[in-house]
């Protein structure tokens, strides 16, 4: 999508922004102990104020509850969402999305939070309205955007029972099919780094990586350095440029250490640094070949351009034997 | 299981839950989605789920919330009160995978008797199913 483009879609699905997916509608069973019963299995939920009736009785709860988590599916439409799911205001703003390439679709978010336990017998009627849809954003996913919904439940009296904040991701898929196809045997696929995106501005950097060398910018008014790769100079603004390769050699300016969260594609702990190289900019590499333990800020460090997976070449640094 | 309801007296900061082994199968996916009346494709049939770029039938959030409820529940005990649970999504659950739970008190509050609850699912595949926080109202005073 050109930027003109993107402003007509955004327009288009901000217009959605505010609306009620529909009226409030009533779930299609009351609150029953046979779908209780079904979920308290799958779940393995040992409670018996879920599933036995006379213990239930003895409990502070006086009867059979509804397990809370369960609370989102008393408003499920069931089965016709395998086929052919009714068109409401939601799905209207999802079809806007896949027919401008955002055809994946990942719920990353609920909170929901509970107002009262639910008993047989109660009639949950949901409302949901589309709150808010985010700026596009670049994730691990692929380019895309976010959708929180918020659903009200209310009882057969009016009376909220419970809320719902949803969100959703809505973005483009990486190659997602041919990748699906590859997988000849039934495990599951290492996962791979994510790719950098190569536009326009910094395509040029990653090709040379591919190759096994990293290029430092260079302004061609003012011979400045800079990295990462960007249009314009910051010292003159010359839109002028070339570059210079860099040696690799290095100090490590700073770092930090990640355990958590591990994203697949990475050993760890993994140690990411900010090196001073000995051209003058600084570029941001994992540093390798040490425990990270023993990694300390001023280090000196020589790169070396790897293959770290089957698709992705990048720069790391290796410790320089004695030259602390 | 113990009937026993855990007391509020009886819960500190940094109190930690036995951890719960949960294999994920393809009976555990495909039930979950129907006990939630989630009959999205993606979650019963293997090509579907391959079209969306994933090799197998992934757990449903309905599914990962009910874990993630039944874990506290089961900890905290049949008078407990579950008032809301936060959860975020990192990697699908696929069959095959095995998904533990690990818990541990974070905070809790004195007024409301409630306390919130750290939960962690990491598969042994690709790492961070979810995380998320459930906040349970326990009982005070009852006998220990």
């Amino acid at each position: 999508m050109n930027p003109e483009e993107t402003k007509e879609f955004e327009q288009k699905i901000h217009a959605f922004v505010g609306r009620e997916n529909g009226p409030p509608k009533k779930g299609k069973d009351a609150v029953n102990e046979p779908m209780i019963r079904q979920w308290a299995e799958v779940m393995g939920d040992e409670s018996p104020v879920y599933t036995d009736k006379e213990t239930a009785k003895n409990t502070t709860k006086g009867g059979i509850i509804a397990p809370p988590s369960m609370l989102q599916a008393w408003s499920m439409e069931g089965y016709p969402m395998a086929g052919s799911p009714a068109v409401d205001v939601q799905r209207s703003l999802h079809n806007v999305f896949d027919e401008n390439g955002f055809t994946g679709v990942l719920g990353t978010n609920t909170s929901t939070e509970f107002f009262r336990d639910l008993k047989p017998g109660d009639e949950v009627t949901y409302h949901t309205v589309i709150e808010s849809i985010s700026e596009q954003k670049s994730t691990a996913r692929g380019i895309g955007y976010f959708i929180e919904t918020v659903t009200q439940f209310t009882d057969q009296n009016g009376e909220r029972v419970g809320k719902q904040v949803f969100r959703v991701l809505k973005f483009i898929p990486a190659d997602a099919p041919a990748e699906a196809s590859s997988v000849a045997d039934d495990s599951p696929a290492v996962p791979t780094r994510i790719a950098a995106p190569r536009g326009h501005d910094n395509g040029w950097w990653w090709e040379a990586a591919d190759k096994g060398k990293v290029l430092i910018q260079r302004c061609k008014s003012c011979q400045t350095l800079r990295h990462p790769p960007r249009p314009m100079c910051g010292e003159c603004q010359s839109v002028e440029w070339d570059s210079i390769e860099s040696t690799l050699d290095g100090e490590i300016f700073s770092f930090t250490v990640l355990h958590y969260p591990k994203v697949p594609g990475y050993d760890y702990p993994l140690c990411c640094a900010v090196i001073s190289l000995a051209e003058g900019t600084r570029i941001v590499a994992n540093v390798v070949g040490i425990d990270t333990e023993e990694v300390k800020i001023g280090m000196k460090v020589k790169g070396k351009v790897e293959q770290v997976d089957e698709k992705t070449m990048l720069p790391q640094f290796y410790p320089v034997a004695g030259g602390q | 299981m113990s009937i026993d309801t855990r007391d509020f007296s009886n819960v500190a900061v940094g109190d930690t839950l036995p951890p719960r082994e949960v294999p994920i199968t393809s009976a555990l996916i495909v039930g979950g989605a129907l006990a939630s009346r989630d009959f999205t494709t993606v979650h019963h049939d293997k090509k579907a789920a391959q079209k969306g770029g994933l090799p197998d039938i992934f757990m449903n959030i309905l599914t990962s919330n009910g874990l993630m409820g039944s874990y506290v529940t089961n900890w905290a005990g049949p008078d407990s009160c579950t008032k809301k649970i936060d959860l975020k999504l990192g990697a699908p659950n696929l069959p095959g995978f095995i998904m533990t739970l690990t818990g541990e008190v974070k905070a809790i509050d004195e007024a409301s008797g409630t306390v919130d609850i750290e939960v962690l699912g990491e598969n042994n595949v690709w790492g961070m199913h979810m995380q998320g926080t459930v906040r349970v109202q326990l009982p005070k005073g009852a006998e220990a």
